[in-house]
């Protein structure tokens, strides 16, 4: 088991995933000779070909309408959408026709074997055209899957069950984590569970909830919290759509309160549909008013990032407050 | 490399393109009183294929009649005709191979025909019932079939443009001699999604015939408001794209194009844009009325075109079809449509079931959930949810 940072797990999953697979197409902008902009497919086109691992024009649209077109005839499309922020174009084409291939022909046809994978939030002094977090939008959307890894191991094995899921999946990477994070990951092929949340850490006192790299955030916030006798129950959502709303309520049964954590703005982020789903499933063991630490209401800021972010520190105050209430 | 300019003739004073620098002919074969042109080259058809565009050409023209009319009785919510593109539709589907994949807009029913598509399933699907293999979750014409390889109609406009780009470039990857055809309308071709499945397949050279009916309206923006181009097969070329003009009323021409199409875009792997000139005689959409936007004058005039009126009069002139037989057709077709209607608009809906399927692979415990609430809460009031009464 070797040492490799988040881009060389990606880069694993995704070889894996041609290798084991010769329907596997893997296309986006630069994805091919050039490896993509951060690296991430790097070496795939001289492994696998051109006709496998290539460009496309600079048409996020035209990706996601080729990609919905590929896995509609037998094939296993991987997208890369150069960065979430320039998802937008191609919403039509996901929003419209990914998610509701499946429904609307009333199973003739499906894409199942599409996913998206597009690098996300911020911390690495982009603005607000290369910081955003949208993954709320797709959750609104039945008929995708939305799934977001927290660091080098989660990302191979929850890409390659993406890949190899039967429904289509955004794969939201933590780009800031993309070099910064390295963990122990097997050379071997394997899958984790998508829909299924992570308890990471064992509490009493209070159940913080997160995804992707707002995970590191709330680990140094329970650590924070602990040397004040704050007993954090740590979980790892991973999957946002469809999410797993037992594994959090059993968690908040226990410790009577929760607090959630994302970078993307507050108003209409899935911390409120979190929130309103708990509240009904956990009303009689909640000591204190669900807290959400979120991003501001603002497109996401350059000069003031720092400030904007849902860090560790508004975080161990939410959590003083919350179980102080 | 089209970047190259040495290659280019230089000039040395200011000199714009402009729409009528390009200058692209229609290919036409078949006149209006059903004689070929003299120096035509005429596509491969034998008298049985010819039968089976006729038949397909009857059998589109009756439904038309017919489902219009039960839209305007209430009996079904919505229709839309292909009256007058009869001759891109069939021409063009009939040019291919059985395993070839359509992606159509809304307005190619006849091509599902063609490949087969029964009365009765066109009824199913008009009516929503439970044998309606999109199991009820569209508007009525959003047919589909994966046996037929039509992939079901989707309502944003231009979506399958890309996709069909995908599609084309699954078979390359296949290796099977296969292609997609993709229809859509000059309105369509305004959408982002036209520019992005016709660059991207040119680029990743996929097989692929892009297939616009040219039909003069889009609802009712005339083509004079939605382009100022010379047509849509000028943006071919630009695209690098082998691109062709045909006159779409002229089955023969149509049928011509079309299969040479297919066998330059699976030899080469490369796609093709076919612009058919055509006209949309009916309405949009049983929700339109062309009245308030164009001449009946206008109409008339095309009326004069006619393109299954000029196939049948090329058809009696080879001796394969007499005026006896065509009204026949017509009768039977009557007939049978008009039956199945009867048995279509009185099978029930699908069952509740079926709302929370197909949303992922395997519904999620979140929609059973859904789904059990809301069936307790049908059970306590099934005299206001008509559909489900007693069906639970």
């Amino acid at each position: 088991m070797a040492e490799i940072n988040m881009l060389q797990a990606i880069n694993d999953a995704l070889s894996i995933a041609l290798e084991s697979n010769e329907k596997s197409i893997l296309f986006g902008e630069d994805v091919g000779h050039f490896g993509g902009v951060f690296r991430a497919t790097s070496g795939l086109q001289a492994k696998f070909g051109r006709d496998r691992c290539f460009n496309t024009p600079l048409t996020e649209q035209g990706i996601a309408g080729f990609a919905n077109g590929l896995a509609s005839n037998g094939m296993v499309a991987i997208a890369e959408i150069q960065f979430a922020d320039y998802i937008f174009p191609a919403i039509d084409q996901i929003v419209n026709e990914t998610a509701k291939f499946r429904y609307r022909s009333g199973n003739e046809f499906n894409v199942g074997g599409v996913t998206f994978r597009t690098p996300y939030g911020g911390g690495i002094a982009g603005g607000h055209y290369h910081s955003q977090s949208p993954e709320a939008y797709f959750t609104q959307t039945a008929g995708l899957k939305v799934v977001v890894p927290r660091n080098a191991y989660q990302a191979k094995g929850l890409l390659l069950a993406s890949i190899r899921d039967k429904n289509p999946v955004i794969f939201f990477e933590p780009k800031r984590l993309y070099r910064a994070n390295i963990a122990e990951v097997p050379d071997e092929d394997y899958e984790i569970e998508l829909g299924k949340a992570e308890v990471v850490r064992q509490g009493t006192d209070i159940t913080l909830l997160a995804w992707g790299a707002q995970m590191e955030i709330i680990e140094n916030a329970a650590d924070m919290a602990a040397k004040k006798g704050i007993s954090c129950e740590i979980i790892d959502l991973r999957t946002l759509a469809p999410w797993d709303a037992e594994t959090v309520a059993t968690s908040v049964k226990k410790t009577g309160r929760l607090l959630i954590n994302h970078e993307a703005p507050l108003t209409g982020g899935f911390a409120g549909e979190i929130s309103a789903t708990i509240q009904e499933e956990c009303f009689l063991h909640l000591e204190s008013p669900i807290a959400r630490v979120c991003g501001l209401d603002t497109p996401y800021p350059l000069i003031h990032e720092k400030e904007y972010m849902p860090d560790a520190l508004k975080t161990f105050e939410a959590i003083k407050a919350t179980v102080n209430f | 490399m089209s970047n190259a300019t040495s290659d280019n003739e230089t000039v040395h004073r200011v000199s714009f393109l402009d729409r009528e620098s390009v200058n692209i002919p229609i290919l036409k074969v078949l006149q209006a009183d059903g004689t070929v042109y003299d120096n035509a080259v005429l596509p491969a058809i034998d008298e049985v294929l010819a039968h089976r565009i006729y038949d397909t050409c009857v059998f589109t023209r009756v439904l038309d009649e017919r489902m219009l009319g039960a839209q305007r009785q209430g009996r079904i919510s919505f229709y839309m005709t292909c009256t007058g593109e009869e001759a891109s539709i069939i021409g063009s589907t009939a040019s291919l191979d059985d395993g070839d994949v359509i992606l159509a807009q809304y307005r190619e029913h006849a091509a599902i025909r063609y490949r087969g598509f029964t009365t009765e399933q066109f009824m199913n699907q008009l009516f929503s019932n439970e044998k309606d293999l999109g199991k009820g979750r569209q508007m009525p014409i959003h047919y589909g079939s994966a046996e037929l390889n039509y992939q079901t109609v989707s309502s944003p406009l231009a979506t399958q443009i890309p996709q069909a780009t995908g599609v084309g470039y699954s078979f390359k990857m296949q290796g099977k001699r296969n292609i997609a055809i993709c229809y859509f309308g000059e309105g369509a071709a305004s959408e982002g999604d036209f520019h992005a499945g016709l660059n991207m397949a040119a680029v990743v050279k996929s097989p692929t015939i892009f297939f616009c009916r040219n039909n003069g309206y889009a609802i009712s923006t005339p083509t004079s408001e939605q382009f100022c181009g010379n047509g849509i097969a000028s943006r071919g070329p630009g695209y690098g794209i082998h691109t062709i003009r045909v006159d779409g009323n002229d089955m023969l021409a149509v049928l011509a194009a079309t299969q040479q199409a297919r066998a330059y875009a699976v030899e080469n792997n490369a796609p093709v844009l076919i612009e058919a000139m055509t006209y949309r005689l009916g309405a949009h959409s049983s929700s339109d009325d062309p009245s308030g936007y164009r001449s009946k004058d206008e109409e008339a005039k095309w009326q004069q075109h006619d393109p299954v009126k000029r196939f049948k009069l090329w058809m009696i002139n080879k001796g394969w079809l007499t005026e006896k037989q065509d009204a026949e057709m017509y009768e039977k077709y009557r007939k049978e449509v008009l039956a199945e209607l009867k048995v279509a608009e009185k099978l029930p809906m699908a069952m509740l079931d079926t709302l929370i399927e197909d949303v992922y692979d395997t519904p999620t415990p979140r929609l059973q959930q859904q789904l059990k609430d809301l069936k307790k809460h049908l059970k306590k009031y099934p005299d206001s949810y008509p559909n489900s009464k007693g069906r639970l």
